[in-house]
C-alpha cells in the first residue's frame, strides 16, 4: 500500500471545518426547528463523520477493498437502525374488537 | 515437503511444540499454533465450569420441588451457565482454537497477518474470563445470559456489572481474532490458492469473522449503555426517564442472533472437511456451500426480531422478521443437502471424526427445523419461553457446534499433537455423546410443547418423568465429554506417533509434518489443484498420496 503524506494545511482546514460544524450544532440547538431538529443535527454529524473518515483516516487514498469494508460497516449500521425503526415506528396499542374483554366473553375458570 | 521428514518421530526433529521450552515461551509466544493451544486450555476450563452448572441444574430438576439449590441460586446457575458457555466457550471454540491453528496453515502462510494482535486477543479473553469468574465466585449474576432490561439495569442486585464488563472485554478479543482472519485470508494466500480453491473451512471462518467484526461492537455498546444506566441513571432503556426497554433487546439481539452463527458457521466448515475426507469425495456443489456461508452471515443480521415476538415489538416488525427468519433456512438447508449428496456413492469410513460429523448433520437438522416452529408467529406465541426453545438451541449449539468442535479436535488432533488418539475409545465417546445428548434434550422438546416454562426452579409433578429422563441423559453426556478429555491427554504422552497425513486427507495442513514446524512449512507451498481433489471411489486415487 502506498503511503500518502497530506499537507499540513489540509489537516488544519479539516480541523477548522469540524470546529465550525461543532459550533453550528451547538448554535442550532438554541433554535427550535420543530421536527427538523434531529434531521439537522444528524446531517451535520454525518458531514463531520465523512470529513474524519475521508481525510483523517486517509480513506480517500485507500484500496477499493478497504472502501468496500468501510461501506459494509455503514450498511450494517443502516440495517440496525432501519429494522429497529420498523418496530419503533409502527408500535401501537391494538384496538380491541368490540365485545372483547367484557364480562360476557370471559371464559370461566375450569372447575 | 520431504516425506522422510514428515514420517520422523516428533522427538527427533524441531517442531512448534519443542522449539523452545518454559512458561515464558508460551505466555509471550506469537506462534498462532501455540496461541491456539492457549485458547484450547482456557476454553476447556470454561466449558467444564459451565458444564458443572448444567449438571447442578439437572440434578436440581430431578424433583418437581427442586432437589438441590435455593431458587435464587438456580437463577444464578442458568445465567452463569449461559454466559460461560456462549461468550467463553462456544464463540471462541472453533475460531480461536481450530481457526487459529489452521487458518495460516490452510492458506499456506507462516502465521496470521498480525501475530502480536493474536496474542493480545488471548490476553483480552483471559481478562474478560477472569472478570466473569470473579463475578461467579463473588455472588454470581441472575439476569439470564441476555441481561434483559429493566431487570438488569434497575432491579438486579447480583454481580451484573462485573459479568457485563467481562463479556464487554471478551468481545474485543473476538473482534481482533476476526480481523486477523479476514486480513490473513485476503492477503496471505499461497500462490495458486484462489478463492475458489480454498477449503470450505476457510470460507466458513471468513464468514464468521465478518459477523464478529460487524456485530460484536453492537453488543459492546448495548452492555456499555446498561452500565451507563445502572451507574449514572442515564435514561436509555428505562421508560420512566425517557428510555425504551425494548431498544435493549434490539441492540442485544442484533449481535446475539448472528452470534449463533459465529458458533455454528465454523462448525459447518469443519463438517465440510470431515465429510469429504471420510467419504473420499469432492464436496457436492463447492460454490453453493461456500456462498451459503456468506449468505448465512448476511441474512443472520436480518432476523434478530424473532427473539422478540412476544416481548412488545410491533406486529408489523414481527411479520417482517418472521419472513426473514424463514430465509435463513435456505442456505442452511443447502449445506445439509450438499453434505448428504457428498456422502452419496462415497467410499465412507466411520472413524471418530466422521461419527461426530454424521451426528452433527442429524442433530443440526433437527435443531434447524424446530427453529422454523419458532420463526412462525403463531406457534412462537405458544412455544416462546418454554423448554422447546431450550431444546431447539441446544440442538444447534451442543448437537451442532459442540459436535463439530469435537469432530474437528479429533480430526486435527494428530496434526496438533503429533500423536494418534485411541480410535475405539473415541468412537465409543462419540456414541455416548450422541445418546446422552438426545436423551437430555429430546424430552425437553416435549416438556416445552406441553408448556413447561424455562428458567423456573420448580415445576408441576406431571413433568417429572421427562425431567428425570433429561437429567439421566445429562449425566451420560457429561461422561461422554470426560472420556475424550482423558484419552486426549493420555495420547500426548502414550499415543502412537502420528504420520503427516493419517487420514489421507487433502489440504495444505496435511502436507506438512505432524506437529508442524514453527514456520508451518519447510518450503513455501504452491497450490496446483482444486479443494477436495479426492479421486472417484475405486480409482485408486482416493487418498492424497497418489
Amino acid at each position: 500500500m502506498s503511503v500518502h503524506v497530506e499537507p499540513v494545511w489540509l489537516y488544519v482546514l479539516v480541523f477548522l471545518c469540524l470546529m465550525v460544524l461543532t459550533a453550528t450544532t451547538v448554535g442550532v440547538a438554541f433554535v427550535d426547528l420543530g421536527s427538523f431538529n434531529t434531521l439537522v443535527a444528524l446531517t451535520i454529524a454525518v458531514i463531520k463523520m465523512l470529513l474524519v473518515v475521508t481525510f483523517f483516516m486517509h480513506v480517500r487514498h485507500s484500496t477499493a477493498l478497504t472502501k468496500v469494508f468501510i461501506a459494509a460497516g455503514f450498511l450494517w449500521l443502516l440495517l440496525l437502525i432501519a429494522f429497529t425503526l420498523t418496530d419503533v415506528g409502527t408500535r401501537q396499542i391494538p384496538q380491541q374488537p368490540e365485545g372483547w374483554g367484557s364480562a360476557t366473553t370471559v371464559v370461566p375458570p375450569p372447575k | 515437503m520431504s516425506a522422510a521428514l514428515a514420517e520422523a518421530p516428533p522427538e527427533t526433529r524441531v517442531h512448534y511444540l519443542n522449539a523452545n521450552y518454559g512458561i515464558k515461551s508460551w505466555l509471550l509466544t506469537t506462534d498462532h499454533k501455540r496461541i491456539a493451544l492457549l485458547y484450547l486450555a482456557s476454553i476447556t476450563l470454561m466449558f467444564f465450569v459451565g458444564g458443572a452448572m448444567a449438571v447442578m441444574m439437572r440434578i436440581h430438576l430431578i424433583d418437581p420441588a427442586g432437589a438441590l439449590v435455593h431458587p435464587d441460586t438456580y437463577n444464578k446457575l442458568f445465567t452463569m451457565h449461559g454466559v460461560m458457555m456462549i461468550f467463553f466457550f462456544l464463540i471462541p471454540s472453533i475460531p480461536a482454537v481450530l481457526g487459529n491453528f489452521l487458518v495460516p496453515i490452510m492458506v499456506g502462510a507462516k502465521d496470521l497477518a498480525f501475530p502480536r494482535i493474536n496474542l493480545l486477543s488471548w490476553y483480552i479473553f483471559i481478562i474478560g474470563a477472569s472478570l466473569t469468574l470473579y463475578a461467579m465466585v463473588s455472588g454470581g449474576v441472575d439476569t439470564g445470559w441476555t441481561f434483559y432490561t429493566p431487570y438488569s439495569t434497575t432491579y438486579a442486585n447480583s454481580q451484573v456489572m462485573a459479568t457485563a464488563l467481562g463479556v464487554f472485554v471478551s468481545g474485543f478479543s473476538s473482534i481482533l481474532t476476526g480481523l486477523n482472519f479476514i486480513v490473513t485470508i485476503h492477503k496471505m494466500r499461497a500462490p495458486g490458492l484462489t478463492w475458489f480453491r480454498m477449503p470450505l473451512f476457510l470460507w466458513a471462518i471468513y464468514a464468521t469473522s465478518i459477523i464478529q467484526v460487524l456485530g460484536t461492537p453492537v453488543v459492546a455498546i448495548a452492555i456499555f449503555l446498561i452500565g451507563l444506566e445502572r451507574l449514572f441513571h442515564v435514561g436509555i432503556f428505562d421508560p420512566a426517564v425517557g428510555g425504551d426497554p425494548i431498544l435493549f433487546q434490539h441492540l442485544f439481539w442484533f449481535y446475539s442472533h448472528p452470534a449463533v452463527y459465529i458458533m455454528i458457521l465454523p462448525g459447518m466448515g469443519v463438517i465440510s472437511e470431515i465429510i469429504t475426507c471420510f467419504s473420499r469425495k469432492k464436496i457436492f456443489g463447492y460454490h453453493f456451500v461456500a456462498f451459503s456461508s456468506m449468505a448465512i452471515a448476511v441474512i443472520s443480521f436480518l432476523v434478530w426480531g424473532h427473539h422478540m415476538f412476544v416481548t412488545g415489538m410491533s406486529v408489523y416488525a414481527a411479520l417482517i422478521f418472521s419472513v426473514l427468519s424463514f430465509l435463513v433456512a435456505i442456505p442452511s438447508a443447502i449445506k445439509v443437502f450438499n453434505w448428504t449428496a457428498t456422502l452419496y456413492q462415497g467410499s465412507i469410513s466411520y472413524e471418530a471424526p466422521m461419527l461426530y460429523a454424521l451426528g452433527f448433520i442429524g442433530l443440526f437438522t433437527m435443531g434447524g427445523l424446530t427453529g422454523l416452529f419458532l420463526a412462525s408467529l403463531a406457534t412462537d406465541v405458544h412455544l416462546n419461553g418454554t423448554y422447546f426453545i431450550v431444546a431447539h438451541f441446544h440442538y444447534i449449539m451442543v448437537g451442532g457446534a459442540v459436535m463439530a468442535y469435537l469432530g474437528g479436535i479429533h480430526f486435527w488432533w494428530p496434526k496438533i499433537s503429533g500423536r494418534m488418539f485411541p480410535d475405539t475409545w473415541a468412537r465409543l465417546a462419540a456414541a455416548i455423546v450422541f445418546i446422552g445428548f438426545n436423551l437430555t434434550f429430546f424430552p425437553q422438546f416435549m416438556l416445552g410443547y406441553l408448556g413447561m416454562p424455562r428458567r423456573y426452579a420448580t415445576y408441576p409433578a406431571e413433568f417429572q418423568v421427562l425431567n428425570v429422563m433429561s437429567s439421566a441423559g445429562a449425566s451420560i453426556l457429561g461422561l461422554g465429554y470426560m472420556i475424550p478429555l482423558i484419552y486426549l491427554f493420555w495420547s500426548i504422552r502414550y499415543g502412537p506417533v502420528a504420520p503427516a497425513n493419517p487420514w489421507r486427507a487433502k489440504g495444505l495442513e496435511w502436507q506438512t509434518s505432524s506437529p508442524p514446524p514453527t514456520q508451518n512449512f519447510e518450503v513455501p507451498p504452491v497450490v496446483t489443484e482444486e479443494a477436495y481433489a479426492y479421486g472417484p471411489p475405486g480409482s485408486g486415487r482416493e487418498g492424497a498420496h497418489d
